[in-house]
């Protein structure tokens, strides 16, 4: 379909069935017969089997139309790709519906305190007994978790082969005694993660996705999600303006929700764009000291974005992979936010002792500071980059390993 | 504007990057270096003449290949990468694009297609090598029209057919037409620190000199962006080669019994390289692009030279350090990058002039 037929009749579906005056499940439930709740999955399940660029096409006219899309926001989108590529007929029967139509928000249950950058290594035990999976370990990091219905849970199945080959990969149901999530505050102040405990949880064999011991597989489908922004769709999906009507005020509160955690991550990027703005106000612009470091800050900021432009136009030419421009662009992003908080840091002077409304920028140089040093540990460290870039693009040898044996003989912290 | 290379422009690397590969290995660099001249005319003639490299940014009105600062940039870049020694930075790039944005119509049409095509090798003759603000402070037309004065660095002059001399007339700059035997003109060869870029000191002493145009403060800044720009693609050539030879060096060396390039103080360290010269390369490019288009930042070429130096020395550092001992050898060829990247780095501005020039653009003087 051209986008032309496409937009005709998107149009003509949403002018017969549209309504502000329908509570939020109702009309998900109509989006969702209608089949455009999600165009870009398959027809069997609930979508048209459109591409990314057609589906892009819809979601223009829902915007122009102010119409309330699908539930999109938060790790709920890592589930649904993770269950549509990996899952069973059943899963999909019984998780793909309610996580379009808002009824069911997810978590994903992946790092532990014993292993951030080596996921792998994990430890949360999954044990087969008496025809169920019993649970027992500690995640952390997990946003949303404290309200979440469901978790993407990655857990230990077998500790006598090596370390990849022994992880399953489960639907965790979080509203059962077993499982509690307890807020993990930041330095920064903020509390936009949990950590989520799991003794003697149960998971029913049907929750097991993608086969024992295929775990890693199936992890790794939902990090390439992650890693293609899925979850960044938090910013940025809510409509222009406020709009008039139960439905609306129903939808941005499931927005409010979704993007809560996410409110400081400007300020882990180091507001690169409140830096001449500053410098102009405080006369910080005539120092040439400060002007040698805003050059620099400009200069890093161009080149990411232009190097970015010419990966994604390399992208579609399929001349560059995704991973290695992805690892590129991440490690840029470290060194802006750390050279736009040298810079901050520089053009404020005393005044970077306050914090909060009577500080700068309402508080949000502070903030910048603060949290600056998260952009370089989430999502992969820099360090961890750095050795992706070296070995898949450099092709530099890889360094000896300790941990190529059982899991159960890899040291590790107890 | 431009965002990627057509593929024309990407045949033109190609066709360039094999003829260098066949003209400038390492072997004849070195011998090049050791020579007083500097550069070999028969591969001068058969590249910058024979494929038209010397006028690749010439419109075709007056001798060239028509393209501009886009195609002079992918020609400079694949000769930053082999170190080619010749007087294409000094004819082609200074002296060439200072007559195209300063010299007047009827001097264009007379000069310009002798240095597009090669057969004139002509030198840009500046008074100061630092900044487009600093020009004029030495040379001067004195009021019989003859040159008095001394430029310090000249690049090339000592092999240039004709010297193109920025000088101050009255309250201007003017450009001059000089003939590198005019009488009162002397050319001194100098001790460099770069043997693959050949510098003289240039005294004027009532020179004769023929005025071809008036050098205002945009023309000169114009070219000097241009000029910039181009030495920003020679350098992001030579960064490129250099880092790639270093990589496959981590991989052979072995130490410890295993390859040196599989500790990781190594290959974060060349990580972070790739980032530093991408990042460089992408502004690089843009600046060509902005200075073809005639539009986007004002700073560009300026981000493009910092950005550049930057990196190529960045590169040479490494470049050295990660071969250790047998990379501070004259034996080893990383010497010879290591000297471009400096000379390249101080040519023109250092990074720091180019920030502050930035600055200035961007927000006026401090």
């Amino acid at each position: 379909m051209t986008p032309e037929q496409i937009r005709r009749e998107v149009s003509a579906w949403l002018d017969a069935n549209w309504r502000i005056d329908r509570p939020l499940l109702e009309w998900r439930n109509i989006l969702l017969e209608g089949g455009w709740a999600a165009p870009h999955w398959p027809e069997e399940w609930h979508g048209r089997g459109f591409t990314l660029d057609q589906a892009m096409v819809v979601s223009e006219v829902f915007r122009e139309m102010d119409v309330v899309p699908a539930a999109q926001v938060g790790p709920r989108g890592l589930a649904s790709e993770t269950i549509l590529a990996c899952g069973s007929d059943d899963q999909k029967e019984r998780y793909l519906k309610p996580i379009l139509t808002g009824e069911d928000t997810w978590c994903q249950l992946f790092s532990e305190p014993g292993s951030g950058s080596d996921l792998a290594g994990l430890s949360t035990r999954a044990e087969f007994v008496d025809g169920r999976w019993i649970i027992n370990g500690q995640k952390v990091w997990n946003t949303s978790a404290h309200h979440a219905d469901f978790g993407l849970l990655v857990a230990r199945t077998d500790r006598d082969v090596p370390k990849h080959q022994g992880i399953s990969y489960f639907l965790l149901d979080m509203r059962q005694p077993g499982v509690e999530a307890r807020p993990l505050r930041q330095m920064n102040g903020h509390q936009s993660f949990n950590e989520v405990f799991m003794t003697n949880a149960v998971v029913s064999p049907e929750d097991l996705i993608g086969g024992e011991g295929n775990g890693w597989h199936v992890a790794k489908t939902t990090l390439s999600f992650e890693r293609r922004g899925f979850s960044r769709r938090v910013r940025g999906s809510s409509l222009d303006g406020p709009k008039q009507g139960p439905i609306y005020e129903e939808y941005e509160e499931e927005l409010r929700i979704a993007a809560e955690p996410y409110t400081w991550y400007p300020q882990r990027e180091g507001r690169v764009d409140l830096v001449l703005p500053r410098a102009r106000e405080t006369g910080a612009i005539h120092d040439p000291a400060v002007r040698q470091q805003i050059a620099k800050l400009i200069c890093l900021h161009s080149g990411a974005r232009l190097a970015a432009d010419s990966a994604e136009a390399g992208r579609r030419a399929g001349t560059t992979e995704i991973i290695p421009a992805g690892s590129i662009g991440k490690l840029a992003a470290s060194v802006i936010a750390r050279q736009a908080s040298h810079v901050h840091t520089m053009i404020s002077g005393a005044d970077a002792l306050l914090s909060g409304p009577d500080s700068a920028a309402d508080g949000m140089i502070a903030e910048v500071l603060v949290s600056v040093p998260a952009i370089s540990i989430a999502g992969g460290t820099d360090e961890i980059q750095r050795n992706i870039i070296s070995e898949r693009v450099l092709g530099m040898p890889k360094g000896y390993r300790a941990d190529q044996g059982p899991f159960r003989d890899i040291k590790r912290n107890a | 504007m431009q965002t990627e290379f057509s593929s024309e422009q990407q045949l033109l690397r190609d066709v360039v990057s094999r003829a260098l590969r066949d003209k400038s290995p390492p072997g004849a660099v070195r011998e090049l270096m050791a020579s007083d001249r500097g550069y070999d005319p028969a591969v001068w003639q058969e590249l910058g003449a024979g494929a038209g490299l010397a006028g690749v940014h010439v419109p075709e009105a007056w001798g060239g290949a028509g393209g501009g600062p886009v195609e002079l940039g992918i020609v400079a870049e694949e000769m930053g990468r082999t170190l080619f020694c010749g007087p294409f930075f000094a004819s082609a790039v200074m002296a060439g694009n200072a007559l195209m944005e300063a010299a007047d119509e009827s001097a264009r049409a007379e000069l310009l297609p002798g240095v597009a095509s090669g057969s004139v090798i002509a030198a840009l003759v500046l008074d100061d090598l630092n900044s487009p603000a600093a020009v004029g402070g030495s040379l001067r037309a004195r009021d019989d029209g003859r040159l008095a004065g001394t430029a310090a660095i000249v690049v090339d002059a000592h092999v240039a057919d004709l010297l193109l001399v920025v000088a101050r007339t009255g309250p201007d700059l003017g450009l001059h037409a000089v003939g590198s035997g005019a009488p009162g003109l002397e050319i001194e060869p100098l001790q460099v620190v770069d043997p693959t870029r050949k510098l003289s000191r240039v005294t004027f002493a009532g020179v004769p000199a023929r005025p071809i145009g008036t050098v205002g403060g945009e023309a000169l800044n114009r070219t000097w962006d241009l000029m910039s720009s181009a030495l920003a693609h020679e350098m992001i050539g030579g960064a490129q080669r250099l880092f790639e030879s270093t990589v496959a060096y981590t991989k052979e060396r072995f130490q410890f019994g295993r390859p040196i390039g599989s500790f990781q103080a190594l290959k974060h360290r060349c990580a972070d390289l790739l980032l530093e010269i991408e990042l460089a390369r992408a502004v690089t490019h843009h600046a060509a692009r902005c200075l073809a288009a005639g539009e986007g930042e004002p700073w560009a070429a300026s981000m493009a030279k910092a950005a550049a130096a930057d990196a190529f020395m960045s590169a040479a550092r490494a470049g050295i350090q990660l071969r250790g001992g047998i990379g501070f050898t004259w034996e080893d060829d990383t010497h010879l990058w290591f000297k471009r990247a400096k000379s390249s780095e101080v040519l023109l501005g250092t990074p720091a002039i180019h920030r502050e020039r930035m600055m200035t653009m961007l927000e006026g003087a401090a």
